[in-house]
């Protein structure tokens, strides 16, 4: 038997901001949820990654695992996002460094035991959390690469009424036909390369009918870049989380989500 | 030795061999050694695209890819995008010779109404024409630039697409090149993307053809992510039958089917093409949908 809730929140990339994670456990308990997902890639970006652990346990909340856990919780040699990019694999293999040096053997163990993802029912609808696609945990679907009748057949294939996803970054939702939804959450872990510096989470309701709710989550961000300072993590990353902009690891970006950005 | 065996895991990628292997230029690189005289494949039709693209969505396609030869020989190339961008993504791969101003407006009118990004890519073999000419023609460095500034005129951000006739210790030198010419010509933010060579086709006598050990054995595919090869997820349609990847068009074994349905067969991998796709993974992909090898614990195929 699947748990049965009528509103969660559900939210993905944490990258290490436990000033966001912090915010939106406030923000999610203020706005009477029953339970809280997060689809993973806990690391990466942001400074020092083991803070995040302590507030999802705190917080009660379910989670599973992204490319990024995966690849630290396994000791792999990198991140799994794939850049060719030789300027974006470059960003990527600091920060994997950083995160992989400072999460504690306990907490990498702890990532171990996370699943590759979540089921439960909202309202009537079977809802199945994953963290790319539920085929594989690193696929981008981007809302712009990403035709309608494709998703039909994931959400056949794998039995589910809503599929939700993260991984991107960017948040997004399309309904389907009969009544079916795959839902995007964003991240809360660097904002939306939309020049603000907020994040965004969602909130997922099925009394009766199902809605999508995307929240704007505004958190200290001038702390947590002062942070990314004294850690001395890139200041390119440091720069997004001050403008909102990305400027790395943009080579995965499909036309339509590259012309939104500045970079 | 036997070949190793690739099942079509899903048939994500729908490639057209839009122009069969007709080209207005005759690279010195092209692994299928298309040109001006090259008949051996011909246009599809508008209306064979159609059926393709109405049965597309039974397979749960996920994007749409056209090639050749040079897809804007294709006189209807406008039209058949149009359509595409009703399913789902497009990537168009051309020499960026041949754009006019009229056909790039009623494709940015129309990427703009859809849902679905629009991919041009543009092949350039190097950032001076001392670099590109070699390969791809006298001239021909200025016309594609000329394309390049046009898209971007258009709004376009087109996908730069060089094939590595380099050492890879140069990578970063040579990216910094086309960076800084790019940016030379009004494309404030460059995208680029690398492919190694194929050594077959005209290629095979501008560099060298592969070497005997270039071949894929079954204990290479322990542990590897075979869907991210191009057989594992994709099928390409020509005007005579389907083919298994864009790279194995001359390969008489490369056709699989007359029919889209027919060719959902396991491939074996005996050509020596498929040593450079299981080194680098799936290379006709663009960026976005790049998940080459990634599940697989320290088996990446691109890294």
């Amino acid at each position: 038997m699947l748990e049965r809730f009528e509103r969660v929140a559900v939210f993905g990339g944490v990258y290490s901001n436990h000033l966001a994670l912090a915010a939106l456990l406030e923000d999610a308990r203020r706005r009477s949820v029953d339970a809280i997902f997060c689809l993973g890639d806990l690391g990466a970006f942001g400074p020092n990654p083991d803070k995040v652990f302590p507030l999802l346990r705190a917080g009660g909340v379910s989670a599973m695992a992204g490319n990024y856990d995966q690849s630290i919780a396994s000791d792999l040699g990198d991140c799994q996002c794939g850049y060719t990019d030789p300027r974006d694999n470059h960003y990527a293999h600091l920060s994997y460094r950083y995160t992989y040096g400072r999460t504690s053997s306990e907490n990498r163990a702890w990532m171990r035991t996370l699943p590759a993802e979540i089921r439960f029912m909202l309202g009537r609808y079977r809802v199945l959390c994953c963290h790319g696609s539920p085929r594989r945990t690193n696929e981008f679907l981007w809302e712009s690469t990403t035709p309608t009748h494709f998703i039909d057949k994931l959400a056949v294939a794998h039995d589910a009424d809503v599929i939700a996803g993260t991984h991107t970054g960017i948040k997004w939702h399309r309904r389907l036909a009969s009544d079916r939804h795959f839902v995007n959450v964003g991240v809360v872990g660097r904002p939306e390369n939309d020049g603000r510096t907020n994040v965004w989470y969602s909130i997922l309701d099925a009394r009766p009918d199902f809605t999508v709710t995307f929240v704007p989550l505004d958190y200290d961000h001038e702390s947590l870049a002062r942070e990314m300072e004294i850690e001395e993590l890139p200041r390119e990353f440091v720069e997004t989380i001050r403008t909102g902009w990305w400027s790395t690891c943009l080579e995965v970006l499909p036309a339509k989500e590259r012309k939104k950005g500045r970079f | 030795m036997k070949a190793p065996l690739v099942k079509l895991e899903a048939l994500d990628h729908l490639w057209f061999q839009v122009t069969g292997t007709l080209c207005n230029l005759t690279c010195h690189h092209c692994f299928i050694s298309c040109g001006p005289t090259n008949h051996a494949f011909e246009q599809m039709t508008l209306e064979s695209i159609r059926d393709a693209l109405e049965a597309s969505r039974r397979h749960g396609v996920k994007e749409y890819f056209f090639t050749g030869g040079e897809p804007f020989l294709h006189r209807q190339m406008v039209e058949i995008l149009e359509e595409t961008l009703e399913y789902g993504p497009a990537t168009v791969l051309t020499n960026g010779t041949l754009f006019d101003e009229a056909g790039l407006a009623r494709l940015a009118r129309a990427e703009g109404r859809s849902l679905y990004s629009l991919e041009l890519r543009i092949s350039i073999d190097g950032f001076t024409p001392e670099q590109n000419d070699p390969i791809r023609g006298k001239g021909t460095f200025q016309r594609a630039m000329r394309g390049v500034r046009q898209a971007v005129e258009h709004g376009f951000l087109p996908l730069i697409t060089v094939m590595r006739s380099w050492g890879e210790d140069e990578d970063h030198a040579v990216f910094e090149g086309f960076v800084d010419t790019l940016r030379s010509i009004g494309y404030a933010r460059p995208r680029i993307k690398l492919l190694p060579p194929l050594r077959i086709g005209r290629e095979e006598k501008r560099s060298r053809g592969y070497g005997n050990d270039e071949v894929v054995t079954e204990e290479m595919m322990v542990g590897y992510d075979a869907g991210a090869l191009i057989c594992g997820h994709s099928r390409v349609l020509t005007d005579r039958g389907v083919w298994v990847c864009p790279i194995l068009i001359d390969a008489p074994d490369g056709k699989l089917g007359d029919t889209l349905e027919e060719s959902f067969d396991a491939f074996a991998l005996r050509h020596r093409a498929c040593h450079t796709c299981w080194l680098n993974g799936s290379i006709c992909s663009n960026p976005s949908s790049n998940a080459a090898g990634l599940d697989v614990a320290g088996k990446r195929a691109s890294s």
